[in-house]
């Protein structure tokens, strides 16, 4: 019952955030490209704001996974380089935090290249 | 000019917003919800997993964010990605799978351009806002928690 | 001659002498694959690219026509041919192997029938006596150029169109040299109309008034009403844009929804095959005319009909620096008179 209860928030929370992407492609003429970028700047003020970590306490990866949760690893890792190195965290700390994820999704974008075609189907 | 049309701009809108199909909203919201959901689902059993195995809280964290981007790059690579894109919309883009996505989709595309100008200069074409939106926000907001907590 | 404001009528009466069409597979699935003459299985049709594999398919296709009318290159005067690539490069790399005269055109997807209009002037005025009048597009370079990477995941818009990967030629010629009976009689160059449509992914919407214009204008310089043609053909306005033209001839009370066909409509099955509104592209009116509506004209099937090809001469650029998308659409009468 914990479990379910567990991974039900997760989903709620997850299947929120991409609904409301959702509605927003369908209902103006915003471009995924756009609603990306503006869930991760989103992501980024809630943060500030002291707004998005309750949302992580209650959803963990509901609200991680999410391109806003991208959003709150930058501004979490910027605080915390912060308040360990002082000004200039303020540079350091964001892309250090969302290192491995970025990094990740650049060499797989090079390895699939080698040996991917794209097609119609 | 337009002589022999008598609709002006606005009228010939209304007339479209009339005829037009809509997107089937109610479907794709429901699509988006569990897919997305699904998604979120998944990085939570693999980061349960990296807990339980004892590795700390924010590598684990980590390594459910590459994890689920391996797992999108290798989708997109055999042409399964934006079948399931076009099904569930940003169900899939949104999640870090979409990031993963846009990344990988022009690098294969791209790579008829050669690899440096083509794959290397095309790859951020999708994905290159959110990066440049996102580490400016940071940036800017993180400069003003300094001032907040260090300065004032 | 030229007739009423924008229509030339030709006394030459220029025959169109034979059609020569190859598609892509997606094409060969739907209604009209009995009537397409060449196709390739593969959307890289053994080439490295998608743009490689669109010249390769337009040199196919003049080469079919070529072989099968047995006229030599010598014999024709000029090629006119366009496609949507920037530089219009499927066209000028395909034309490296013919040693013919090129003038390259770019009226997206409305150069089929500015080749067409331009050709038989060309034979009117005793210029030319043989042309061949080309025109190709591949969905796989029309999305990167236009649209997103192939493999990533958005939805499309219901009001989006499929780009056809296709390409039809046609011979046009003097009737001295060679006639069958299907001449061009009539020819009306579009003028740019523009309501103000930016959305992108509503094509249709955005050609139907420049293709209401060009009708009415048409049909009021040679005294002609919608009956008098057997079927009008449009290029690619899909379901949605077939829609808003059939309304606006209904707001001047007239019903054209009965004669009018649309090849982006034609094409597809819209229900099965994942189209959304329809087909689109140069290649569409190029391949539809050149395979089933050359057929039934030569079947006497029709015997009257006024080909419609419809552009969006808009870019990714002017639609980035929010442009709105003017339309184009040229008009060719084709009558059977034998």
């Amino acid at each position: 019952m914990d479990i379910l209860l567990n991974y039900g928030t997760v989903f709620l929370t997850g299947g929120i955030i991409c609904s409301i992407g959702q509605i927003l492609v369908d209902k103006t003429k915003l471009s995924p490209a756009r609603i990306l970028t503006l869930f991760v700047t989103l992501g980024v003020i809630f943060t500030f704001l002291g707004i998005y970590e309750p949302i992580v306490e209650f959803g963990k990866c509901g609200a991680t996974v999410p391109i806003s949760g991208f959003g709150y690893s930058l501004f979490k890792g910027t605080v915390k380089a912060i308040n360990e190195r002082g000004f200039i965290g303020i540079f350091t700390g964001g892309i250090t935090a969302t290192a491995g994820g970025v990094a990740a999704a650049i060499v797989f974008g090079f390895l699939a290249s080698l040996f991917a075609k794209p097609t119609i189907k | 000019m337009n002589t022999n049309l008598n609709i002006s701009n606005s009228e010939y809108d209304d007339l479209i917003s009339q005829k037009a199909q809509k997107s089937p909203i109610l479907r794709n919201v429901i699509a988006a919800f569990i897919v997305g959901g699904l998604i979120c689902v998944l990085g939570q059993f693999i980061n349960n997993k990296m807990l339980n195995l004892g590795i700390d809280k924010e590598t684990a964290s980590t390594i459910t964010s590459i994890s689920l981007i391996f797992l999108a790059a290798l989708l997109t690579s055999l042409n399964l990605f934006s079948r399931i894109g076009r099904f569930a919309g940003t169900g899939a883009t949104v999640p870090i799978t979409g990031f993963s996505n846009s990344i990988v989709a022009p690098a294969i595309e791209y790579k008829s351009e050669g690899y440096i100008l083509g794959l290397g200069a095309n790859m951020f074409k999708v994905a290159g806002p959110v990066l440049v939106y996102g580490i400016s926000t940071s940036v800017i907001l993180g400069f003003v928690y300094y001032l907040l907590n260090y300065v004032f | 001659m030229k007739i009423g404001k924008q229509t030339i009528k030709l006394e030459s009466k220029p025959c169109i002498y034979s059609t020569s069409s190859i598609v892509g597979p997606k094409e060969m699935q739907g209604p009209l694959a009995q009537y397409f003459e060449l196709h390739i299985k593969d959307v890289f049709f053994e080439e490295k690219s998608f743009e490689k594999a669109e010249s390769k398919m337009l040199e196919t296709c003049i080469n079919n026509l070529l072989v099968k009318t047995g006229v030599s290159q010598s014999d024709v005067d000029v090629i006119f041919s366009g496609d949507l690539l920037n530089q219009c490069i499927s066209s000028g790399f395909a034309m490296r192997n013919f040693d013919i005269p090129f003038l390259g055109l770019y009226g997206a997807c409305s150069t089929f029938c500015e080749g067409l209009l331009l050709s038989s002037i060309l034979i009117e005025s005793n210029a030319a006596k043989q042309v061949v009048a080309s025109a190709s597009s591949h969905f796989c370079s029309a999305e990167r150029q236009f649209r997103m990477p192939l493999e990533h995941g958005n939805q499309k818009s219901p009001l989006a169109q499929s780009t056809v990967t296709g390409c039809g030629s046609a011979l046009v010629t003097n009737r001295a040299v060679a006639d069958n009976g299907i001449h061009i009689t009539h020819v009306t160059p579009g003028k740019i109309i523009d309501l103000g449509v930016t959305d992108m992914s509503n094509m249709g919407a955005a050609m139907a008034p420049s293709v209401y214009s060009t009708i009415s204008n048409h049909l009021t310089d040679t005294g002609r009403t919608i009956d008098y043609y057997d079927c009008i053909f449009t290029g690619d306005l899909g379901v949605h844009g077939s829609d808003m033209l059939h309304e606006l001839f209904k707001r001047e009370g007239i019903d054209i929804s009965k004669n009018h066909k649309d090849c982006g409509v034609l094409i597809y099955d819209e229900q099965n095959q994942d189209v959304n509104s329809g087909g689109s592209g140069c290649g569409c009116i190029a391949s539809v005319f050149s395979s089933y509506i050359f057929n039934e004209l030569k079947a006497k099937n029709l015997k009257k009909i006024l080909l419609i090809a419809t552009g969006a001469l808009m870019s990714p650029t002017s639609s980035n620096q929010g442009e709105s998308i003017p339309g184009i659409a040229h008009a060719i009468a084709i009558e059977n008179e034998v």
